[in-house]
């Protein structure tokens, strides 16, 4: 089905010289759509470029200038918050409301006015909250950083993103709701819940942007990690694999290989995810049952995830040719890769005896990063380049080969990252662990510091190659928007995703 | 039951509600008897709420995000007993709000760093961390002698973590001009601020007017110090 009413006449007026007087009708509301997908971009480039900055820092900490607005400990939440809610978060506004109106045959629920608000309300958050960071204003709980006005607006934005996705559920044409939606709507209930509670706290004045949380200690700390998880859980994976369940069939031209599959994982996920917040806090003051329960939840977790990339990846099964031509599937294949490499790597750290040794040390860190850029900026780079050519009407990329240089460049870029920050870490661990012969601790604190400083340089090349490809990838798709070479021949309207009609039910 | 969820995927109202149940019950089952069993923070002498002071130097460490790169949580593990001290009890924490056991050490361990360097060493350390340990990662924290400290806001803290049940009584919540002047002051006699706040640190501050980094000292030098654990009945704790 295609996204443009017909009759209207025209192209879609949207960045190009040749736009029409013209503008046409969208059978859904696409706007918002492209607009969170430019936001995406943007806030990627900012991500990335903040990682490279903070890695810097670390590899040479002369970086941080001696202004308090460029210390490590300030610009650290911009990193977190703009990877995760700004580039990751835009890219899941933009793909659920773009895969909630298709699969439901629905325009958005709540009309053009909420959307936008939306939108702007959110954009609007990312860049309060980045700003009172680096003014010193933060709650320091990792990860749920912004300030209790921020928290309060915040949660406005979410119920509103909530009524919108759940009114289009509710006013859909298709009988039944498609499996990419039960994980949109899995992440932003939870989510809901998570940042409710987790943000309860005391404010000491209506004018003053500090409070204190209402828990506190061994509480505050569980509460938080089971936020903190579940962070990961549902904003950074249930919410991303929604994203592969409509992105890969379409990409692949081919069904989701299991439905089955696709329930029995989905419903053991998410009950099982909210189980493994402990591990962040193995061997800690947190009472011993705690911990273990976090534990065996965490390695049971093992099993759903794997199901969510099995899913996946089968769903190829009859298109793997597609990849030598495909460079865009390739990026989501891959997410699907690394997706089930951290999620076997997770389950492990969460051992205690292995977390004794890889807790507070870069492991966690190497970690992050291959699910944050192998699988969440993967896939989502992987739906981007297959979204843009349809939400600019465009007859396709502007360059494929840029895509596969963007692919080959991020993925070195992993790849730096991630075997230097294992190689450092297990270093960094021995080492605190370290007994000489007469059965004292053999390294100092700053030993072990300054044994990381080579693995801080290459994790940092590590973070300029992903940057790079990154800007690649912007110039491509601004290239795709406005290029005469992408421009669509009226006969070939509507065609650009014709191969793949029959791939997700319904739609 | 494939059959059954076909009728949960063709309800928006029922895969909202169903979805909710299950997320919800883990977070229950792990949370809630945190807050009710006992045993859960031990009970122990000496852990008490922050001194004026020694909270607004909490304060200057969590807007810095220090927990970015220090752990205050030392792990019931052989080797960081040995490096940073006792491992942490959950009521050492008791009063943190929030909590700050840290998930990364690019620097040290703090839990237990109160009186293992002088006063002297932490002002020189802050301006300049490179000058005292030549392979630390730290920032400059130097801007913080020239911030002072606003009193109004310290007792909007101590009211706002004793609304959320800090014990502090009145009278320390009367006196925390005078309570907070008097730490930061070397000069002056620390007998009443140590009554009402057994183990306070003095900072080293110039007497004339209370900074930030002041601040910071007093709360790093009380850190982990609360606890006896020469106390040979602290042994016996059972969590």
């Amino acid at each position: 089905m295609s996204d443009l009413a017909i009759g209207t006449g025209g192209m879609a007026g949207v960045g190009g010289r040749a736009t029409p007087a013209v503008r046409v009708v969208e059978a859904y509301n696409m706007d918002v759509v492209r607009k969170f997908t430019i936001a995406a971009m943007f806030w990627a480039v900012v991500a990335f470029l903040l990682g490279v900055v903070l890695a810097l820092q670390l590899a040479f900490p002369i970086f941080n200038l001696g202004f308090e607005y460029t210390a490590f400990g300030r610009l650290r939440p911009v990193h977190t918050s703009a990877a995760i809610f700004a580039f990751g978060g835009s890219a899941l506004f933009a793909t659920s409301f773009y895969v909630v109106q298709r699969t439901c045959h629905a325009r958005l629920f709540g009309g053009e006015a909420l959307a936008s608000f939306i939108f702007w309300g959110y954009q609007f958050f990312i860049v309060m909250a980045a700003l009172s960071y680096v003014m010193g204003f933060s709650q320091s709980l990792e990860y749920a950083e912004p300030e209790w006005h921020l928290d309060i607006f915040l949660t406005i934005v979410w119920v509103a993103y909530a009524v919108v996705f759940i009114g289009t559920l509710v006013k859909r044409q298709e009988p039944h709701i498609y499996v990419a939606n039960w994980f949109y709507l899995a992440y932003i209930l939870t989510v809901a819940v998570l940042h409710i509670v987790n943000n309860l706290a005391l404010p000491t004045s209506f004018f003053e942007a500090k409070s204190y949380s209402v828990f506190s200690g061994v509480q505050g700390a569980m509460i938080q990690w089971w936020y903190g998880h579940n962070a990961v859980g549902f904003f950074l994976t249930a919410a991303f694999l929604g994203m592969m369940y409509y992105f890969i069939p379409k990409q692949a031209g081919r069904p989701v290989y299991s439905y089955r599959l696709s329930v029995v994982h989905f419903w053991s996920l998410i009950f099982m995810y909210i189980w493994a917040g402990p591990h962040h806090l193995h061997y800690t003051s947190l009472p011993d049952w705690a911990q273990t329960l976090g534990m065996v939840f965490s390695i049971i977790l093992w099993m759903p995830s794997w199901g969510g990339m099995i899913n996946g990846l089968m769903t190829l099964s009859g298109a793997w040719d597609k990849l030598r031509t495909d460079p865009a599937l390739r990026f989501t294949v891959t997410a699907v890769g690394f997706y089930g490499m951290s999620t076997f790597e997770g389950p492990m750290m969460s051992i205690k005896e292995v977390n004794g040794l890889a807790h507070y040390t870069d492991w966690v860190i190497g970690h992050v990063h291959s699910g944050a850029l192998g699988w969440v900026a993967f896939v989502s780079f992987g739906a981007i380049y297959y979204l843009v050519p349809i939400l600019w009407n465009r007859a396709g990329l502007y360059s494929v080969k840029l895509v596969a240089w963007h692919y080959w460049i991020a993925t070195l870029g992993i790849v730096l990252y991630i075997t230097s920050m294992w190689v450092a870490s297990i270093m960094q661990g021995l080492m605190w662990r370290a007994y000489d012969k007469f059965g004292f601790l053999q390294y100092s604190f700053a030993e072990s510091v300054n044994a990381m400083h080579p693995y801080y340089v290459i994790r940092m090349l590590g973070g300029v190659l992903f940057l790079a490809g990154a800007l690649v990838m912007v110039f491509n798709l601004i290239m795709t928007a406005r290029s005469a070479t992408t421009l669509v021949r009226p006969a070939r309207a509507g065609s650009t995703e014709a191969g793949a009609a029959i791939a997700v039910a319904g739609e | 039951m494939f059959i059954s969820h076909d009728k949960i995927e063709k309800s928006a109202f029922l895969l909202t509600v169903l979805t909710v149940i299950t997320i919800s019950i883990g977070g229950i089952v792990e949370v809630v008897p945190l807050f009710t069993i006992e045993t859960t923070v031990e009970k122990v002498e000496g852990v008490r709420p922050y001194s004026p002071l020694e909270q607004a130097g909490r304060d200057v460490y969590v807007r810095e995000g220090c927990y970015t790169c220090h752990s205050q949580q030392i792990r019931a593990l052989k080797d960081e007993v040995e490096r940073y001290g006792h491992y942490s009890l959950a009521a050492e924490s008791m009063y943190d709000r929030p909590f700050q056991w840290g998930s990364k050490r690019n620097g040290p361990d703090l839990a237990r760093v109160g009186g293992k360097y002088s006063n002297d060493w932490h002002y020189a350390h802050f301006s300049h961390p490179q000058a005292m340990v030549p392979e630390s990662l730290m920032p400059r924290y130097a801007f913080l002698a020239t911030r002072e400290v606003d009193v109004a806001k310290v007792a909007r803290a101590i009211r706002a973590n004793r609304a959320l049940g800090a014990p502090y009584s009145d009278a320390q919540v009367a006196n925390v001009a005078a309570d907070m002047a008097a730490q930061a002051d070397p000069q002056v006699d620390a007998e009443t601020l140590q009554a009402r706040y057994p183990k306070a640190v003095q900072a080293s501050g110039d007497g004339r007017r209370v900074t930030e980094m002041d601040a910071l000292v007093a709360y790093i030098q009380v850190l982990g110090t609360m606890v006896d654990f020469t106390n040979p009945a602290i042994e016996k704790l059972r969590q």
